[in-house]
């Protein structure tokens, strides 16, 4: 199997280029981190991030044959030979397939993703319905690893001012919990052109998410909060 | 590397490590408006307590009649009472407090009808001291690990902790007289080398996994705070105890969690037995961990195991209702789907024992402060030096801990060391004077990589290693077996003085990283077969064929490796709790 990786090392290299690497032996059930660490055995230099391979770290995020996904959770079984790799799109490069995810984090957390409560806390756990619990599911489970966010035109062309999938899931798995108290607070702080508004829908971040989350849909979820509060 | 750039930063506290453990401490610290430096080699939500997946223990009583004494004593039996009962007690104690402060972080936590937080049975757990099946681990689905240390995170965001992300950790820093100062860091971005100056460093490094071909770890586990601490001269506690999880997926290693047996999936062999019954006819699949993982490991060696060569066990989960699988276990489902291509609602999964984690470690007192033997005195405080989590030794595992215990165990003595370290902090106002010659040390270990020309790889040596950590010290063991696991571990450590890399950039030169792990991991290994060698008797997760019995009257004790000489030594264990009677030692059946 071949692969076509983009290289860059600011250190050595003027701009990029792309290297091909021959992978003699793929064995049935390989994941695309196992070639990489393969072909990083041979050449010790590629750079990557890499970490639990089992899709819940989010550190392998990177863009392979034109979608952005996980290296360890993509079988090289579905990807067409020459495999071409390369960095998440849209975030500038340090090295290789390492992307610089500062203004991926700042955005996350712009968000203030974290629960606030107002009244004093109990001595046991805060009450929470089953049917309560389960608006989290498909928000609380975002690795963070910049799939969707950097396959989102929006996101590329503004960067500092949309938010982006990744975070706005975020905003929604908060205004979705039943315990936090600051909803008001919440929604007030999406409003304006940008932050919320500049999502158009495109999907490319349902179609990339490797958890199989749906950005989008807690997108419109957050559009209708505001709608009903501003009624 | 830039050797004249150093930049020098001062904080109170610096935590090595950005998983539960690090990120609960440093929450503490931050509330109580102590400056925090936390260093992580990878961004704090890539840690390895991500992976967690059943849940965490506390006798909440949620779902059927418990209490925190209960649970002790399903701690220091599953132990097989190497643990030390005071720190045990505390940790039963705490737990439900941790458990609801976790709750109210935001920790979307799964459950009950009435609203309470969900449980689910889990391993070795019982009522009333040995009793009927217990009902104890707090679960967000079988995704707990990801739930608590993304609201850990989360919180440290609010409370305005100062990260180091992306920063590799070298060496300890410490002074003639013994103090622990902070580290020498490099910035793995850029390469720029920091010195973080601080009056308490708390490492929370977690495991070191990586030290097996087949494991649950992640890549990042190679044990660099406990290597770190053998080099400051701190001895590591009882690391021939290193855990396998019973339902590892076969030859991939992934874990599957043992919630899934705690939501009533069994274990198959080949002849289609629930074999389960006739190791532990209580307990069955809820059995703790080193006797399911020996249980399997068994049938597979007497020729029941599955498939066509007879070299995995069947978990299976598909006479469980598809409902159950896709809320409580819904993350494995996705794994199993991903790596088998198999849904475990239709078809079994194929398993076998897999490394998974590190009973022994750094030793600690229940405060979190690290203890070494000074002449006569076998727990002294090495002062300004902490410990929390897999990388610690408090002992509250022993010999084997029970599956549920160890993201209780993290938030606990986090939690207990950043309190310990707040008193400390108000008793020392000043850093001291910055040792130079350790400083110096540090760097030079960093700069040994810079080194050109030939010699051994990193990749082929650490390959070696986990071969030999695998073939020599697995999960049945003999004297010739580990003796000869010393020879080649050492030899492995020799060849590594020559080892080279290639690539000496200073931007993101994963190259280089990975030798320092490598280093890590090499020292730690050492310390795991040195200790396994050392002790003559079988009890939790070390087992012996030459010595099959657990022996009290000589081994209740903890091993201590110092990597000076690689010299072995021991201390009592702690068999006095807190405020209960002890718990003797009794046979252990499930």
């Amino acid at each position: 199997m071949r692969f076509k990786i983009y290289r860059f090392n600011p250190e050595i290299d003027k701009k990029p280029y792309v290297q091909e690497y021959v992978l003699d032996k793929v064995e049935p059930g390989m994941m695309l981190l196992d070639a990489l660490k393969i072909i990083k055995e041979q050449d010790p230099t590629l750079g990557f991030r890499r970490s639990c391979g089992e899709g819940v770290c989010g550190s392998d995020g990177m863009n392979i044959n034109g979608v952005n996904g996980l290296a360890c959770v993509t079988a090289l079984s579905d990807l067409s030979s020459p495999v071409e790799i390369n960095p998440l799109p849209g975030l500038p490069v340090i090295r290789d397939l390492i992307i610089d995810m500062d203004q991926f984090y700042k955005q996350y957390r712009a968000v203030k993703p974290y629960l606030t409560r107002k009244e004093p806390l109990p001595e046991l756990e805060l009450k929470q319905s089953p049917k309560e619990r389960d608006k989290l599911d498909g928000l609380y489970e975002c690795v963070l690893c910049a799939c969707c966010s950097t396959s989102c035109p929006s996101f590329w062309w503004n960067p500092d001012k949309f938010l982006g999938p990744a975070a706005l899931l975020q905003a929604g798995r908060f205004l979705q919990d039943s315990r936090d108290q600051s909803t008001s607070e919440r929604l007030e702080a999406l409003e304006g052109p940008f932050k919320l508004f500049r999502c158009h829908t495109i999907m490319n971040c349902v179609q990339v998410c490797p958890k199989d989350l749906n950005p989008t849909k807690a997108i419109g979820e957050i559009k209708k909060m505001m709608l009903t509060k501003t009624i | 590397m830039n050797k004249k750039n150093i930049t020098y930063r001062r904080f109170d506290t610096l935590i090595i490590g950005a998983g539960g453990g690090g990120l609960r401490a440093a929450l503490q610290l931050s509330e109580a408006e102590a400056s925090v430096a936390v260093v992580s080699k990878v961004f704090p939500t890539r840690s390895h307590t991500v992976a967690a997946q059943g849940g965490v223990n506390a006798a909440l009583a949620n779902v059927s009649e418990d209490n925190w004494h209960w649970h002790m004593f399903d701690t220091v039996k599953g132990s097989d009472y190497l643990g030390d009962q005071d720190a045990i007690e505390y940790m039963c104690r705490a737990a439900s407090k941790v458990v609801y402060e976790l709750e109210h972080f935001g920790v979307p936590f799964s459950r009950l009808d009435n609203g309470s937080i969900y449980q689910r049975p889990f391993g070795g757990q019982s009522k009333n001291f040995g009793g009927a099946q217990a009902t104890r681990t707090c679960a967000a689905a079988d995704r707990t690990g990801h739930a608590i240390l993304h609201s850990l995170y989360q919180q440290n965001i609010r409370a305005k902790t100062h990260f180091f992300d992306e920063y590799f950790a070298v060496d300890l820093i410490k002074d003639e007289e013994g103090n622990i100062q902070g580290a020498l860091i490099f910035d793995i971005k850029s390469g720029d080398i920091v010195v973080i100056e601080a009056k308490t460093t708390l490492i929370a490094t977690g495991g070191a996994g990586q030290l097996y071909r087949t494991t649950t770890n992640a890549l990042i586990n190679t044990g660099d705070g406990m290597a770190m601490s053998l080099r400051a001269g701190v001895p590591l506690q009882d690391m021939e105890f290193f855990q396998f999880h019973p339902t590892g997926i076969a030859g991939r290693g992934m874990l599957i969690t043992e919630g899934a047996r705690g939501e009533g999936g069994y274990l198959v062999n080949g002849l289609g037995e629930r074999f389960m019954e006739r190791y532990a006819p209580n307990a069955k699949d809820l059995a703790s961990r080193d006797v399911v993982s020996r249980s399997i490991a068994t049938e597979i060696r007497e020729g029941r195991g599955c498939g066509p060569d007879k070299d995995y066990i069947l978990l299976k989960l598909d006479h469980l209702d598809e409902s159950v699988i896709q809320k409580r276990l819904p993350g494995i489902r996705q794994t199993c789907k991903t790596f088998l291509g198999l849904d475990p609602a239709e078809k079994a999964i194929p398993i076998f024992p897999t490394a998974h984690y590190t009973m022994g470690g750094i030793p600690t007192n229940r405060y979190g402060q690290v203890v070494t033997p000074v002449k006569d005195t076998p727990e002294e405080a090495v002062q300004g030096l902490y410990s929390a989590g897999e990388c610690a030794c408090v002992s509250v595992h022993g010999a084997n801990r029970l599956g549920g215990n160890s993201l209780l165990d993290i938030l606990v003595f986090g939690r207990s060391a950043a309190n310990h370290i707040i008193t400390q902090l108000q008793e020392n106002r000043f850093h001291r004077q910055l040792y130079q010659p350790s400083v110096d040390q540090a760097l030079e270990r960093l700069f040994r990589w810079d080194k050109k020309g030939d010699g051994e790889s990193v990749e082929g040596l650490r390959k070696e290693l986990k071969k030999v950590m695998d073939e020599n010290c697995g999960v049945f063991r003999t004297q010739e077996v580990l003796d000869e696991g010393i020879a080649k571990v050492s030899a492995l450590a020799e060849r590594m003085k020559d080892a080279v890399i290639d690539d000496h950039s200073d931007i993101f030169n994963t190259a280089r990283v990975e030798a320092l792990e490598l280093e890590n991991i090499m020292d730690v290994a050492l310390a795991t077969v040195y200790s396994a060698a050392a002790r003559t008797e079988s009890r939790g997760a070390h087992s012996r064929i030459d010595y099959p019995d657990r022996d009290d009257i000589n081994w209740m004790k903890h091993t201590l490796y110092f990597s000076e000489n690689r010299s072995i030594d021991f201390k009592p264990v702690r068999t006095k709790p807190l405020s209960v009677d002890s718990f003797p030692p009794k046979p252990r059946i499930y």
